[in-house]
């Protein structure tokens, strides 16, 4: 069949094969570009986004040793007010804790310190576990009935039993690897506290 | 043509008129009373039959489920309570669906198994073995979307657990997490995007490499019991003596298959459709709630012995990999079985011990998955994944080194 068609004039093979190569590859481009919107419109939307705006908590009915539990960008903030028993507590078992100087975990820059914290008094932190992202609960007491005698106070992941101390840095033995997250986070006032946004003197926000 | 030559089509009428248009009587000669299978088959050989027959069901009972369901976080778990309550056989189609999801993995882990028995995944069979286990991992994503979609708080936790496995992947990881999610939270563009996938995209990938798993199978033939090419020993026609015609030998078998197995199905169906939170659990009977997390999270049934070697591990990064690799070592399975025979008839006993090990530590594994992560449980988790992998890793040993007994030239039956 070809040679009927081809007789009569001789076929430049390469000249044709580069017109092939050119216009599949300009096609796969254009088919690759034409994937752009499609996996852009799983990023979250302008409305998620909207929605994921800063939010004020009023700290002034907080008791010393009590925690709330508010939302940011539908995830579960701990916000728990440390006394002073259990901050004095914090500096004793950095040999048991995975991380002990927050190196290798997410925190804004300002939270980098002995008590992950701004106001050593207030502990926040994201609620999730840096495992799979269970809610830690709260074991507050020291030497608590289910985690033994020798336990300073923390949380615990009831899902794979991560352990925590309070300033939610990670314990050895823990299937989490690195401590609670920080979320960027700034006081308005002595009692009001804003989550999403940096102090305004600080730099290296998370 | 083939055709042509079948009695039916030379004839005039409609059936002459359809095959010149349609090739009827050609496939059907060709796909079934053509198509010849070994005639040792066993009861392994009713589990491919019946995945189909669970993939039709679930088919099914998934558009009639669409009907009422109402994708949205206001609105998805009220809707599945509503067609519970209120659809007229609304339970009935529903537990259908689920109870259709937890057979679909026991007769494929089933059928499975019956290919590492008798060594089904072996040369000519590799890409067999590949396209089946492409369905199992399509099978998985589409069961675990389908149980995100009631919006139960098992649901929701269960989401969020094992989407947060891709954010253990170095640099990339929380950013494809939140891509994944469309929002900071598992929320309700997560569901609306499982739904889409659940029900349009994952389906039509399944129809697909099913479609593959049947047309590599038709080129090469079923494997058989002993383990031995049919095609090796032609008669005179031109057809495997130990042979007989797909249809009607093996259509009517697969019958008989397909009622015990109802049997099982409606039982479950209709008297323990939760079983006993096996196949539905007790956390997913109260709505998502983002702030409450259930006080142990365990995936369904079939997941849990991937979910066990999860968390064995101590390290998360290291723990999601074995996990991957738990499974992706399977692909492998054809290289790694250096066996003169493909048979577990004529392998030796090194491959029955770790087989049988295998088997043992799936199972264990699944039950360890569904207990809390302490203790004893996390160390006997450990020692059988070690086991797990040992029946991969030690394979291209253990079946060199084995004696293997003498392979019959022709099928092992009797009539």
């Amino acid at each position: 069949m070809s040679d009927a068609v081809h007789d009569h004039e001789e076929v430049d093979v390469s000249r044709r094969k580069f017109l092939t190569a050119a216009t599949a590859a300009t096609g796969a481009i254009g088919a690759g570009f034409t994937l752009v919107p499609f996996l852009a419109s799983w990023k979250p939307s302008e409305r998620a986004r909207a929605m994921g705006a800063p939010v004020e908590i009023d700290l002034s009915k907080l008791e010393p040793g009590q925690m709330i539990t508010p939302s940011w960008r539908k995830q579960p903030i701990y916000v728990v007010r440390r006394t002073p028993e259990l901050l004095a507590k914090l500096a004793s078992h950095d040999a048991n804790l995975k991380d002990p100087q927050s190196a290798a975990s997410n925190q804004p820059e300002y939270t980098k310190n002995a008590q992950r914290s701004l106001r050593p008094e207030f502990l926040v932190l994201f609620g999730t576990c840096t495992h799979l992202g269970c809610l830690p609960k709260e074991h507050f007491k020291p030497a608590d009935a289910q985690l033994g005698a020798d336990w300073p106070g923390g949380f615990f992941c009831p899902c794979h039993g991560s352990r925590f101390d309070m300033a939610g840095r990670v314990f050895n033995g823990s299937p989490a690897s690195l401590n609670l997250a920080i979320p960027p986070h700034s006081f308005a006032s002595d009692t009001k506290l804003v989550i999403g946004v940096d102090p305004t003197s600080a730099k290296g926000a998370a | 043509m083939a055709a042509s030559s079948h009695d039916a089509a030379g004839k005039g009428g409609f059936r002459a008129w359809l095959n010149k248009r349609l090739p009827v009587d050609e496939f059907v000669q060709s796909q079934l009373t053509g198509y010849f299978a070994p005639k040792n088959f066993n009861v392994w050989y009713f589990f491919g039959a019946l995945s189909l027959l669970v993939f039709v069901i679930q088919i099914l009972s998934g558009i009639f489920l669409t009907m009422h369901y109402k994708v949205g976080e206001a609105t998805a778990f009220d809707s599945v309570e509503y067609i519970m309550r209120e659809v007229e056989w609304g339970w009935f189609i529903r537990y259908m669906h689920s109870t259709g999801a937890s057979f679909f993995f026991i007769v494929v882990y089933l059928h499975m198994l019956r290919a590492m028995l008798y060594g089904s995944y072996r040369a000519p069979r590799e890409l067999l073995w590949i396209f089946g286990m492409v369905v199992y991992l399509a099978l998985m994503a589409e069961a675990f979307m389908g149980y995100v979609l009631p919006w139960g708080n098992m649901s929701y936790w269960g989401a969020q657990v094992i989407v947060n496995l891709f954010g253990t992947i170095p640099v990339i990881g929380p950013g494809l997490v939140e891509w994944i999610r469309g929002d900071y939270g598992i929320a309700d563009s997560t569901l609306n995007r499982f739904f889409s996938l659940h029900v349009v995209a994952v389906p039509f990938a399944l129809a697909f490499l099913i479609l593959m798993h049947l047309v590599a199978l038709r080129q090469t033939g079923s494997n058989n019991p002993d383990g031995i090419e049919i095609k090796a020993n032609l008669g005179a026609n031109g057809k495997p003596v130990d042979g007989i015609p797909f249809h009607p030998y093996y259509t009517v078998k697969d019958l008989v298959g397909v009622g015990a197995f109802l049997i099982f199905f409606c039982i479950v169906l209709f008297f323990v459709p939760t079983f006993g939170g096996l196949f539905l659990e007790k956390p997913n009977f109260e709505p998502a709630n983002p702030l409450s997390t259930p006080t142990h999270i365990a995936p369904v049934w079939y997941f849990t012995p991937f979910y066990a070697m999860l968390r064995a591990v101590p390290d998360q990064q290291l723990g999601a990999l074995l996990m991957l690799l738990s499974i992706v070592v399977f692909f492998f399975l054809p290289w790694l079985d250096r066996s003169p025979v493909k048979s577990i008839r004529y392998k030796g006993i090194l491959s029955k011990i770790f087989l049988a090990g295998f088997v043992v530590s799936f199972v264990a594994l699944g039950y360890f998955g569904m207990m809390p992560a302490e203790g004893t449980y996390v160390i006997l988790a450990r020692i059988f994944t070690i086991i797990y992998f040992a029946f991969f890793l030690l394979m291209p040993w253990y079946t060199r080194v084995e004696k293997t007994s003498p392979v019959p030239q022709r099928v092992t039956f009797h009539a």
